[in-house]
């Protein structure tokens, strides 16, 4: 009796596991098996992902991965946000918990190759800035030696503020802080002169200040931290299916393809490349096990990407980021989406 | 007798005097302070320096707290309230993002029509709780009730909870205050269903998932019933097995086809909705209750004379009393990923819930070692000697003896565990003190408010462990068993 009860609890237990292994498959079948995107997103970044007052999620990170949703399975809502920390983040992706990253992450060379991600584009240019009160007279960063500096830790912007001092031959004191939230407070207390995080962070927090017009973001940019949407190795079509939603969204603000002027130029735009993008002309969708219409719902998602930034973190926000090297390519930036041919 | 000395002494008085008041300086408040504040050179140093401190810090915050504002949708807005009513420059706190966010501290993302849920486990968790925390004091006991039975009702009726639901909670409630007056005890089922039922409010979906939970003893029970009489240790062991491979393969099956059947689900909710107290209290509560048990098993099996059991149990407990809580919390959401065969979806609460049990309940075991260990051996050796074997000893004469000289290092445990339940927002919950402020301030209306939330959570949190210490503290009066 003992033993064959033992023996059928092997045999299930085996069985179990088989069932298990064989779910294994590619993310796009799983996406599509659980009809929901599993996104990793930032816990709470001011204007890059949120939850609101009722607890939906909003920003520019978060209507990529809407953009995406809507592009593989037809509903922008069809999302599942994974808030991720900034320990978690490249875990929860490598261990199959979010099939896909928007967590405002820098793309790195160790971060491509040692932590195995595949960084599938860039959707903002950012850079490490400083503010420093107005009063302190400084004017550029290459008078801050000898400064104490707030400066968040276990975070790319700690190592580029070393590189920056050495490289220039100057010192400073670093207090180190765990939060924007945290960083805020100690500058406003006064614990340091300076505080540096990437320059969206700090537009940001100035502008909630009680006296932005005492504070100034000195204008040198120490570093290059190009922010964009990430996926793991090993599941080739589904990183093009992520790289090729972003190019769409980048894309179609380059051809002038909005959320509202879409469904017209889909009977009516002679533009060949924008016919290839919206699906009537070619089938590009096939290609990468999709339909036709893919990119056509990851517009109508929340816009092109010129939408979707002035909708979140743009001027007229009141984050109030301008363009910059986030312009397109024609614009003097350097969005730059690969044709759709 | 009385006139003994009548013939010898002149005068004898035969009323006392009228007892005379104290000196000034030995009674009233002048004693009093004259004792506790000012009793030598060295206690009057420090009475002055505190008091200085208070000053301090009361003319340093007070104008931050009296300036505050409750009504404002932004912390720009709140400033400039600020700034109209105390003129330029004056500062004050921003309450605001509490009135405004209340409901997300307090439940998280938790679907609003739905908040009646969280409101009503959380008031039947209270008639669960009756028999087990008050089951000796009737007056603490009917107090305890009628207030939770007003306020959840109240709370309940706020949050506009279906009618039906609410007659069931009335039910319950009013059950409870009438189970109280006559016996406690009818209520220990209730007490003993509860996990499931809490469990099935919060989350929700069908009703026959917790039943079939229940099926699965009340089945191992048969098997053990069939074969205990052959042989008593097969019997076990079959009945272990058979409770376990029905949760594992029919319990899943059988409730999605007997809802198939008579459909009894209530609207589902995911584990990401759930944030703020409602998680702390989720996790907290059920760590609470399991970790106990498991504690107590594990501080027996380090003190049993069986090698093997001494040894796994030694192992555990130093094992996990050895690791930071943040490191099994992170094996607990990233690493199990790694193992678990893909599409698997192992709840992140149940997950978190089981790590922050093994994790007090090591502590808990070592707590409880203490207390057997402070029992005089006469108190074993008479357990021997009445005949009683190894369990009846342990229940009828060790172990409540030994819980109760633990009591204080116990609810030191739980009040730990309960505010460990923040570090949940290193894996990405959103726990009410880091995570839902964080959360709150990614809004550009609030980002740059501090302390706020910072005062009213730790002040919620203050409230619960001050509760848990007062109830502690209560518990050792009831029990206290000699003369001082």
């Amino acid at each position: 009796m003992t033993k064959s009860v033992f023996l059928g609890t092997v045999a299930a237990a085996t069985v179990f596991a088989g069932m298990g292994l064989a779910q294994e498959g590619s993310t796009l079948a799983q996406v599509k098996e659980r009809d929901e995107l599993n996104c990793g997103v930032n816990t709470g970044l001011v204007g890059f992902a949120a939850p609101d007052a009722s607890g939906n999620w909003t920003g520019f990170d978060v209507a990529y991965c809407r953009a995406l949703a809507a592009a593989v399975l037809g509903d922008p809502n069809k999302v599942r946000f994974v808030p991720t920390t900034g320990q978690t983040r490249f875990t929860a992706l490598s261990s199959g918990e979010v099939d896909v990253l928007a967590r405002n992450s820098t793309w790195t060379f160790s971060r491509d190759t040692d932590l195995a991600l595949d960084f599938v584009g860039v959707n903002y240019y950012d850079g490490q800035g400083f503010m420093v009160r107005k009063d302190l007279g400084v004017t550029s960063a290459k008078e801050l030696d000898g400064a104490t500096i707030c400066i968040q830790t276990g975070t790319t912007t700690e190592l580029n503020l070393a590189d920056y001092f050495r490289a220039n031959n100057m010192a400073y004191t670093p207090v180190n802080i765990d939060s924007n939230a945290e960083g805020e407070q100690q500058y406003m207390a006064g614990a340091c002169d300076a505080y540096t995080t990437d320059a969206s962070g700090l537009a940001a927090t100035r502008a909630a200040f009680a006296d932005p017009e005492n504070h100034i973001i000195l204008p040198e940019i120490i570093s290059k931290e190009p922010l964009g949407p990430a996926v793991r190795h090993g599941d080739n079509n589904w990183g093009d299916i992520a790289r090729w939603t972003l190019n769409a969204l980048i894309a179609a603000e380059e051809y002038g393809v909005t959320s509202r002027n879409i469904e017209e130029l889909v009977r009516s735009s002679n533009n060949p490349e924008v016919q290839r993008l919206l699906g009537v002309s070619d089938e590009l969708g096939a290609m990468i096990g999709l339909d036709a219409e893919w990119a056509r719902r990851a517009i109508l998602a929340n816009g092109n990407y010129g939408e979707i930034f002035a909708a979140n973190i743009g001027e007229q926000t009141p984050i109030g980021l301008a363009r910059g090297l986030n312009a397109q390519w024609t614009q003097g930036g350097l969005l730059y989406a690969q044709p759709f041919r | 007798m009385s006139d003994t000395h009548a013939q010898t002494v002149p005068f004898v008085r035969d009323t006392m005097l009228p007892a005379a008041p104290p000196p000034d300086r030995q009674a009233g408040a002048v004693r009093w302070l004259r004792e506790n504040l000012f009793s030598g050179p060295v206690n009057t140093v420090l009475t002055i320096l505190g008091a200085l401190i208070v000053w301090f810090l009361f003319v340093t915050f007070w104008d931050w707290f009296a300036h505050s504002v409750w009504n404002a949708s932004s912390l720009s807005e709140c400033r400039e309230i600020i700034a109209a009513t105390w003129g330029e420059g004056a500062r004050g706190a921003c309450f605001a993002v509490i009135r405004e966010r209340w409901n997300q501290y307090i439940f998280g993302f938790y679907p609003p029509d739905l908040y009646w849920r969280p409101t009503m486990t959380f008031g039947l968790l209270m008639v669960a709780l009756a028999p087990v925390l008050f089951g000796a004091s009737l007056l603490i006991r009917r107090v305890v009730l009628a207030v939770t039975a007003v306020v959840t009702l109240g709370a309940m009726i706020v949050l506009g909870v279906p009618a039906g639901w609410l007659a069931f909670t009335a039910l319950v409630l009013g059950f409870g205050l009438y189970a109280s007056e006559r016996n406690i005890a009818w209520l220990l089922p209730f007490s003993v269903i509860y996990p499931l039922l809490g469990v099935w409010f919060l989350w929700g979906g069908t009703l026959w998932g917790p039943i079939f939970v229940l099926v699965a003893p009340v089945l191992g029970w048969l098997a053990w019933r069939l074969l205990a009489g052959r042989a008593p240790m097969l019997g076990a062991v079959a009945a272990g097995v058979v409770t376990v491979l029905f949760w594992l393969f029919l319990a899943g099956d059988a409730a999605s086809d007997a809802q198939g059947l008579i459909p009894l689900a209530i609207e589902p909710v995911r584990s990401d909705r759930f944030g703020g107290f409602l998680l702390s209290l989720t996790i907290g509560v059920a760590g609470i209750a399991l970790s106990l048990p498991l504690g107590i098993v594990l501080a027996l099996a380090r003190q049993s004379d069986m090698f093997l059991i001494k040894s796994l149990a030694v192992i555990f407990i130093e094992f996990i009393r050895g690791v930071p809580l943040i490191a099994l919390l992170f094996v607990a959401s990233l690493l199990l990923n790694y193992f678990l065969p893909p599409g698997t979806s192992f709840d992140i609460i149940l997950r978190v819930i089981i790590m922050v049990t093994i994790f007090a309940a090591a502590y808990m075991a070592e707590v409880i070692r203490g207390g057997l260990a402070a029992l005089p051996k006469g108190q074993y050796e008479a357990a021997d000697a009445l005949g009683l074997d190894y369990w009846k000893a342990q229940r009828l004469i060790v172990l409540p003896q030994a819980l109760k000289i633990s009591i204080p290092g116990i609810v030191s445990t739980f009040i730990g565990m309960f505010k460990d339940t923040t570090l949940v927002t290193f894996v990405g919950l959103y726990d009410p003190l880091k995570s839902m402020s964080d959360a709150v301030r990614a809004n550009i209306a609030w980002k740059g408010i501090y302390w706020e939330p910072f005062i009213f959570v730790g002040a919620i949190f203050f409230l619960i462990c001050f509760g848990m210490s007062r109830y502690s503290m209560y518990l050792e009066r009831r029990l206290q068993r000699d003369h001082r």
